[in-house]
């Protein structure tokens, strides 16, 4: 919650001293989280906008490495506290060396992702700096003339939007959701700088310890995927969805499912997009035997282009699809399949040739080449 | 053994309804109810007092409505209650929230050394899960967040162990007492209040605290002590969608529908494996 | 195990209950208040009149500061025929005017209100608790055990205030299950329309209010009505028919709600309103004499658990708070002399018979019986009126005489001299 404030004209304190967008990229042995690499995206632009400096924070033991991947993802100086007792992820010295950093280099801009861990380092350096944080946003835009940061979150399940200011304390401190940012095309010849920072802090000092990980099955995550298939009721079953599946390896897409398709046992949990499953913001989003209730709406709405696959020309799905096609989807998705894979040969051999081709496949987050 | 529970009381956001024209909140007649993540810090509070003995204080900052609040944490078997309440506490972000609450913990530390704090994951009103960490970053105690299960609890040895849910996996971490523990739903079911327990509640009048009593320094507290504002509440443009385009009304071949729709998608630039559309192409 | 011993347990918090916790706790009696909504009034459904007059007997004032909805000022009366409607209205200033007749009123509201009067006089209130059946001993009823563990509570006074259909006097062996014809199903909507539409449409200014009741097609013309009361931005649209005759029918009442709330005359009222709640409840459709048994030892009956509802009047509200007023009395004159016996507890009849509430519900007795006996009422003459309103106001050059003469015709046609006549007599008879 943010205070609400009467709005009266106010002097603004002289903050010249800080300049910069920075962003703090969480790792795990040695693997950094890819919503960093969205937040950079960001904060470049707003960088540009503001005449000054990408940062990037990276804490640690022996991640210099990700210094490098930080500055080809868009970050002009990195930081980087590397020491023993930063190896693993725990608040109390990790939430010292961010302060530490921010405290010495002065960033006016602060962004971290808004995850479990995010939120639980970002909740104790805004406590150290005594600064305000804005929870879990999804817009973020900068003021050229003030260089005030205006980050908006959605509330009440999206209904309301609220743009939250931190006018009179430095840095602006943000958590930002993933999946919302679309990471950058990484430049492996971009140079940038990368200052070590000293950290002091002895072992017998911190009270917490990380006696074991156990990581989570891979999760699916739809969140971040650009191409997503999604079956329904119209699946029939997990051979419809076996057919699917296959559909989306030939589109290099990930799978989701109506609810009625997971109630089912056709697919798992972690496919179903809608309101009591994920939310997803793809570039592409392709329904198919998805009737398109409400709930399924919600999850789905802002994909860019929306294909609806559907026997029934009245299916609600219709009204919200850019390219409608009434038809079987078994007659359909095969059919698609096919064609995307004879795309895809003819593309790999016109590779070598293509000007201005992207770069392969292979080389983006999501894609993938398993053609 | 003392454990504090941090409550909020929170519209039931399940029936917020906004105001289309103003774009408000319609508070009226929205029930409010205790944060849902903080009926499970509480029950957990009483399972811990149950195998070790000693005594659960909840503790809320709000208006006097709260006391409602902290009425229903009595029906579920806590001891005590305190309310921090103040004009001056009003329109309060993370950080000035997190200072109050802090200032009480420690009074009631001083009244009966506290072992532990336990609070919501988050708040379902706000959504920020900072208030925990201003909490534990201020008294200087260890946070162990999103805590799915405490596996050990030693009062004596001043030792805490815990599962927690980590970006990516569960983490078993250790750490040492007093400490600041904020859970969720995963972590217990609430009971179902005994009828004693609800006649107490009905009657239970909770300790009020304001700022003279915590000696609480004014431009801390509040919308001054508030370093984020709210600058403006508005809807998201509906997207408007173009109509859409058929491809097929279920009279064409599947094959050529194919062809037709992925020379569409490429055109729109939707997959990275193809090439990128010529502008003059589309 | 007994959780505690009170001298009175209240069950349900609604008009009755809480009038009788109040009265109680303002006597200085340990009272407690049970309730098994999430809160007083979260379950409980009102068209939403009350009268002033009965509740200033409990809580002198309290139109003044609880939260009404707006003071009634135009009451009318529709009867309508698939597409037209006679109606019949007054207006006062003097309704207009403190200290106002009636009020519309969201129970929602109200009801929690009132409920913390009780608590601040000194009843304990447990709500989101369910009283599932007495503790007996020796034939006296000595307590209730709710669905709490160990949820027994001790009471020298249990007062059933728990609404129509009363499960606890089900329990206690006072009456079986109510027939579907002695029970009205209502169904409610909340439309949300804005303060100034509504002002407009109902021609209303400074917060006055409008009832409408409209009989006829408004039910098909079965026994019951609908009805359309502002509140402050919202209207209370619904209707209430008897249960056996939506039976015999065979339509939901859901549709019946629809179907009215599309009528022609209705529609443009609620025009661009927005649906915000929906509710179904049963009223009872009592008169005196169906009353069942109203005490036991140690066991009163109070409100719509009584069957205390005059259907024709929408005033179940006023002899709710009124009966438990009642009982409330009766109860603190058995603390007083500690007996707690049939005869001590037939008091509570008594003094119900001595308030206006049982010569009210004689009156709608016979009003109901008539028109239970004469399902034709509803249908045959909202046409009749209707028909003659027309041929009256219609111009077509056929002189007025002439006019008149076709309508007694026609009026006639659809009701012989003699039934006619017996309607009449029998509705003067039937006059509550
Ligand atoms: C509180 C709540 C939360 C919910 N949350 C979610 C949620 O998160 N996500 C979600 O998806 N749903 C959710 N739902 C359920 C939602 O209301 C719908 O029931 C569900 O989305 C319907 O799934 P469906 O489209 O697969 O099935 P249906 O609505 O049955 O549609 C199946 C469609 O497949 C078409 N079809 C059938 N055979 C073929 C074929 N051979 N080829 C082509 N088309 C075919 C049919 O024409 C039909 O349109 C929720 C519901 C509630 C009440
Ligand atoms: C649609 C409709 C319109 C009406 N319009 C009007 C009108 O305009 N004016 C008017 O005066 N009257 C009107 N009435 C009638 C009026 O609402 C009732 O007569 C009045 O509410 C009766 O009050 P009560 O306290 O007896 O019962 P209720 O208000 O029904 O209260 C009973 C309470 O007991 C609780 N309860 C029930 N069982 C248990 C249990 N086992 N344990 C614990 N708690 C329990 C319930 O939750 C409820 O809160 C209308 C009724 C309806 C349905
Ligand atoms: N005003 C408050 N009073 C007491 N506890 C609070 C308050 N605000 C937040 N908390 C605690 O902090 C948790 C997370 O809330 P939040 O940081 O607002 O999402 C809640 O679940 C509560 O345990």
């Amino acid at each position: 919650m943010a205070g609400h404030a009467p709005a009266k004209t106010e002097q603004l304190p002289d903050f010249s001293d800080y300049r910069g967008v920075w962003v703090h990229i969480h790792q795990r042995d040695g693997v950094a989280a890819p919503v960093g690499w969205q937040l950079l995206g960001r904060a470049r632009e707003m960088a540009e906008v503001l005449g000054c400096a990408t940062g990037a924070v990276v804490v640690g033991h022996q991640v210099r490495h990700l210094a490098d991947q930080a500055i080809h993802y868009g970050a002009d100086v990195v930081y980087v506290v590397d020491a023993p007792v930063l190896a693993l992820y725990r608040t109390q010295p990790w939430a010292l060396a961010v302060s530490q950093v921010v405290q010495q280099y002065k960033p006016e801009i602060m962004l971290f992702g808004s995850t479990n861990d995010g939120r639980d380092l970002a909740g104790a350096v805004a406590t150290i700096l005594q600064t305000g944080l804005t929870a879990d946003s999804t817009e973020l835009s900068v003021d050229p003339e003030t260089r005030i940061l205006h980050a908006s979150r959605p509330d009440f399940g999206g209904k309301l939007m609220s743009t939250i200011l931190c006018k009179q304390h430095r840095p602006q401190m943000v958590t930002c959701r993933p999946g919302v940012f679309p990471a950058p095309q990484p430049d492996p010849t971009r140079q940038g700088r990368i200052v070590e920072v000293p950290f002091e802090l002895d072992e017998s000092e911190i009270p917490t310890k990380v006696l074991d990980f156990l990581p989570e099955e891979k999760k699916v995550d739809l969140s971040t995927a650009k191409v997503i298939v999604a079956g329904g009721r119209g699946m029939g079953g997990p051979e419809g969805f076996a057919m699917l599946r296959d559909v989306a390896e030939a589109l290099g897409a990930a799978l989701g499912a109506s609810r009625v398709a997971v109630n089912a046992g056709w697919i798992s949990y972690e496919h179903q997009v809608g309101q009591t499953g994920q939310t997803v913001r793809p570039k592409l989003y392709i329904a198919c035997g998805i009737s398109g209730q409400i709930q399924h709406q919600v999850g789905m709405q802002d994909a860019d282009i929306i294909v609806a696959i559907n026997r029934d020309p009245n299916a609600p799905i219709f009204k919200l699809a850019t390219y409608g096609i009434v038809g079987d989807i078994f007659e359909i998705g095969p059919a698609i399949a096919r064609r995307a894979r004879e795309l895809r040969a003819r593309f790999a051999q016109q590779q070598p040739a293509a000007e201005g081709a992207r770069e392969p496949a292979a080389a983006s987050p999501s894609g993938s080449s398993t053609a | 053994m003392h454990i504090v529970v941090t409550i909020k009381q929170v519209p039931d956001t399940s029936e917020v309804r906004i105001d289309p024209k103003t774009n408000t909140m319609v508070r009226g007649g929205v029930p409010s109810i205790v944060n849902p993540d903080d009926t499970h810090a509480i029950e957990e509070a009483v399972r811990l007092k149950e195998r070790h003995g000693g005594r659960v204080t909840v503790l809320s900052m709000g208006p006097p409505q709260a006391i409602a609040a902290l009425r229903e944490a009595i029906s579920y078997g806590a001891d005590e209650a305190v309310l921090c309440s103040d004009r001056g506490f009003a329109a309060a972000d993370t950080l000035a929230t997190s200072y109050v609450l802090w200032a009480a913990i420690r009074k009631l530390d001083e009244e009966e050394p506290v072992d532990l704090v336990l609070a919501g994951k988050q708040a379902i009103d706000g959504d920020t899960g900072q208030v925990p960490p201003g909490v534990a970053t201020r008294l200087g105690w260890p946070q162990l967040t999103y805590v799915r299960r405490i596996l050990e609890f030693d009062p004596q040895a001043r030792r805490i162990r815990v599962e927690r849910l980590a970006d990516g996996g569960i983490e078993l971490l250790e750490s040492r007492l007093p400490a600041v523990v904020t859970v969720g739903r995963e972590i217990n079911e609430p009971r179902y209040a005994s009828l004693p327990n609800m006649l107490r509640a009905a009657r239970y009048q909770p300790r009020i605290w304001d700022r003279k009593t915590l000696n609480l320094d004014e431009t801390k507290i509040g919308l001054r002590g508030s370093p984020t504002i709210v600058s403006k509440v508005w809807a998201p443009p509906r997207r408007q969608r173009p109509p859409v385009i058929m491809l097929s009304h279920g009279d064409r071949d599947p094959d050529a529908v194919a062809a037709d729709l992925l020379d569409r998608l490429i055109a729109d630039g939707a997959f990275d494996w193809a090439p990128t559309p010529a502008p003059a192409a589309r | 195990m007994v959780a505690e011993k009170f001298d009175v347990v209240v069950v349900g918090a609604g008009l009755a209950g809480t009038a009788a916790a109040y009265t109680l706790a303002k006597a200085g009696v340990k009272t407690l208040l049970v309730e098994r909504g999430d809160y007083p009034g979260s379950k409980n459904v009102m068209g939403g009149v009350i009268y002033r007059q009965p509740l200033e007997k409990i809580l002198p004032g309290w139109w003044r500061e609880a939260p009404i909805e707006r003071p009634v000022a135009e009451e009318s009366i529709w009867i309508l025929t698939e597409d037209s409607a006679v109606k019949v209205g007054y207006r006062s200033e003097r309704f207009a005017e403190e200290p106002y007749n009636a009020f519309t009123v969201l129970r929602a509201k109200f009801d929690k209100w009132f409920a913390d009067k009780a608590v601040e006089a000194g009843a304990v209130l447990v709500t989101e608790t369910v009283v599932e059946d007495v503790l007996r001993h020796n034939g006296q009823i000595v307590g209730v055990r709710t669905n709490r563990p160990d949820g027994d509570i001790a009471a020298h006074v249990v007062i059933a205030a728990d609404g129509v259909n009363s499960l606890l006097s089900q329990k206690v062996g006072l009456h079986g299950e109510l027939p579907p014809d002695r029970v009205a199903l209502a169904v409610k909507e909340i439309i949300q329309l804005g303060t100034q539409k509504i002002d407009e449409r109902f021609t209303l200014e400074n917060g006055e209010g409008a009832t409408i009741e409209l009989f006829g097609d408004a039910t098909l013309g079965m026994l019951g009505y609908g009805f359309i009361y502002t509140n402050k931005d919202t209207l209370s649209v619904g209707l209430g028919v008897l249960l056996s005759q939506l039976i015999a029918r065979k339509v939901t009442p859901n549709y019946l709600l629809e179907r009215f709330k599309a009528h022609p005359m209705v529609r443009r009222l609620l025009a661009d309103g927005e649906q915000k709640e929906y509710m179904a409840h049963l009223i009872p459709e009592g008169g005196w004499p169906q009353i069942p048994p109203l005490y036991a030892p140690g066991y009163l009956v109070v409100g719509d658990a009584a069957g205390m509802v005059n259907g024709a009047f929408r005033e179940g509200s006023n002899y709710a708070a009124i009966s438990g007023k009642l009982a409330a009395l009766t109860a603190i004159e058995a603390l007083e002399r500690g007996d707690f016996g049939r005869a001590m507890m037939a008091r509570y009849v008594e003094r119900l018979q001595e308030s206006f509430i049982a010569d009210d519900l004689a009156g709608y007795s016979r009003l109901s019986r008539f028109a239970h006996q004469n399902p034709h009422l509803l249908t045959a003459y909202p046409r009749l009126l209707c028909d003659a309103a027309h041929a009256l106001l219609t111009v077509d050059g056929t002189p007025k005489r002439l006019k008149f003469a076709e309508i007694v015709r026609k009026a006639l046609r659809q009701r012989p001299p003699l039934a006619l006549a017996r309607d009449v007599a029998g509705a003067l008879r039937a006059r509550p």
